[in-house]
């Protein structure tokens, strides 16, 4: 079995910043990435990000992700391996990973979860039907590959995925016939739905997809609106064509290692799902594996970032090491975290959060 | 309404109008009209002309009188959401920020378009401008007809 101070799983915004922090605390540093790249969902953002400075705000996402990289590259001490999915986390600290079929055993005396999350699906007739996408299928099909999913699409969700993945697919010449919304408001920024707007794509609140008609690929949709109570209201359904749907509904955090490795988990809406319970610094119920990221609690890919850095100052005290910027960056980090969950979009997180520490006295 | 259909009301969009007597000389138009943990406008500014302050969330507010019109803010916005205004004679002058291909090219007349996406008018180009500092947000100038000052927003497809 191979022995390493600091395993890492995973190997997009948040755990490439706690490696950064870790490493440079002299650390010997192991990450895994099941993707054959670094940077997770970063690598496919193609538009400017908000925040501040510290967290790169106005640079493109995928330029985010080769700053996070680059800023490993002189750091000696992190082996990182890509094309490689960590398929067991067990209590005696235990990592086995598959790369290319070969079955490896690591140990670790620390662990860092960042496994980020996965997307939810949307229950309706004929949902499996060709021609029904993810939000991340399309962005790795149009941003990575260079292929557009259809000619005429309809985005289901106006979170801040829903409308930046349909201003990118408008880019790309994909006409965007309509954004469609079951609650009565948008889900995202405004500023991103009046993007769409202004491009003439309307946005239907209180609006779901009944069912998708097609015989081998999706044709057309029925929608209809909803009431207060989000029960259909008979006589309003309206049929669309089109030949791609694209489905952005929300995200779960990926916290199945943790159940494994027996970590207490809680189910907290505000946080996206069921996510593992962790003390004041991201530190699960078992001692000495950490998580951070979207693995604990759905935010935007900036929190992220500041979640990362932070977990690896964390972890870099609670391995009796030292970092050479310790108090500076905690106190930067920590107050920039702070303000990126203090406006009417972030204060979801923070209440989350509160909700999961009170589990931890009980526990 | 904006939260219900990503349109900003007259209202809204007067508050962050500068008065037309300011708007003898170039102005930003700030529509950012929610709290969002965003300040790259404030930090960009070369002339310290937009305040946001260290809670991040805050929305900007224009000092009128410090700004130059310049527009480095209409290309450091994430949300495209600024645009710089201007009047001249009979007619209203902005720039835009522009991230589709193909770009407009100076002299081409486009379609000008309100915040509902309705074409409303013709626009002319004025100027493009597109440095590798922008990262790829074009900065478009374009003048329409005075009278679409307060619903100009932006452009669509040549239109000879």
């Amino acid at each position: 079995m191979i022995q390493k101070e600091l395993i890492i799983i995973g190997g997009g915004p948040s755990g490439l910043c706690a490696a950064k922090i870790a490493a440079e605390a002299g650390i010997n540093v192991l990450l895994f990435e099941r993707s054959f790249a670094l940077g997770g969902q970063l690598v496919k953002q193609t538009h400017k990000f908000f925040g501040s400075k510290s967290q790169y705000a106005k640079m493109r996402g995928f330029d985010i992700a080769k700053k996070l990289i680059s800023d490993l590259e002189p750091l000696t001490n992190v082996e990182i391996k890509t094309n490689t999915t960590v398929v067991g986390l067990y209590p005696d600290y235990v990592v086995t990973t598959l790369e290319d079929d070969v079955y490896t055993r690591y140990q670790a005396q620390t662990i860092i979860v960042a496994t980020g999350a996965s997307e939810k699906s949307l229950a309706f007739e004929n949902n499996d039907l060709p021609g029904i996408y993810g939000a991340g299928a399309v962005q790795t099909l149009m941003n990575l590959y260079g292929v557009i999913p259809g000619q005429e699409i309809v985005m289901v969700g106006s979170g801040n995925i829903g409308l930046i993945v349909s201003y990118q697919l408008m880019q790309a010449g994909v006409k965007v016939k309509a954004i469609v919304e079951a609650a009565k408001t948008i889900g995202g920024y405004k500023v991103h739905a009046s993007k769409m707007r202004r491009l003439g794509v309307p946005i239907l609140t209180s609006t779901t997809v009944k069912k998708a008609i097609g015989t081998d690929k999706i044709e057309k949709i029925e929608l209809v609106k909803l009431d207060d109570k989000w029960q259909e209201i008979e006589g309003t359904s309206e049929v669309m064509t089109l030949d791609a749907l694209c489905v952005s509904v929300g995200l779960s955090p990926m916290y199945q290692l943790l159940s494994m490795v027996g970590a207490k988990t809680k189910f907290v809406t505000e946080l996206g799902g069921f996510v593992p319970i962790i003390d004041e610094h991201h530190q699960t119920t078992i001692k000495n594996i950490f998580v951070c990221g979207d693995a604990v609690g759905i935010e935007e890919a900036s929190s992220a970032m500041m979640e990362g850095y932070l977990t690896g100052l964390y972890v870099v005290k609670n391995m009796d090491r030292k970092h050479p910027d310790h108090k500076n960056l905690l106190n930067l980090y920590e107050t920039q975290l702070g303000f990126l969950r203090d406006g009417p979009f972030g204060i979801k997180t923070k209440v989350g959060l509160e909700k999961l520490r009170k589990e931890l006295d009980h526990a | 309404m904006l939260n219900q259909t990503g349109i900003p009301t007259l209202e809204q969009v007067l508050s962050r109008f500068p008065n037309n007597k300011a708007l003898a000389r170039p102005k930003a138009v700030l529509e950012c009209y929610e709290d969002i943990p965003c300040n790259p406008c404030a930090t960009s500014c070369p002339f310290d002309a937009i305040h946001i302050g260290e809670n991040i969330n805050k929305q900007p507010v224009l000092n009128v009188d410090k700004c130059t019109g310049c527009g480095i803010c209409v290309q450091a916005c994430p949300g495209l959401a600024i645009v710089v205004a201007q009047i001249k004679n009979e007619e209203a002058w902005f720039k835009i920020p522009y991230e589709f291909i193909p770009a407009p090219v100076k002299g081409e007349i486009w379609r000008g378009v309100d915040r509902n996406g309705n074409v409303i008018c013709d626009a002319k180009i004025e100027s493009v401008l597109l440095t590798k500092k922008q990262d790829h947000t074009a900065m478009v100038t374009v003048s329409v007809p005075v009278e679409f000052i307060h619903q100009f927003v932006t452009v669509r497809e040549r239109h000879e």
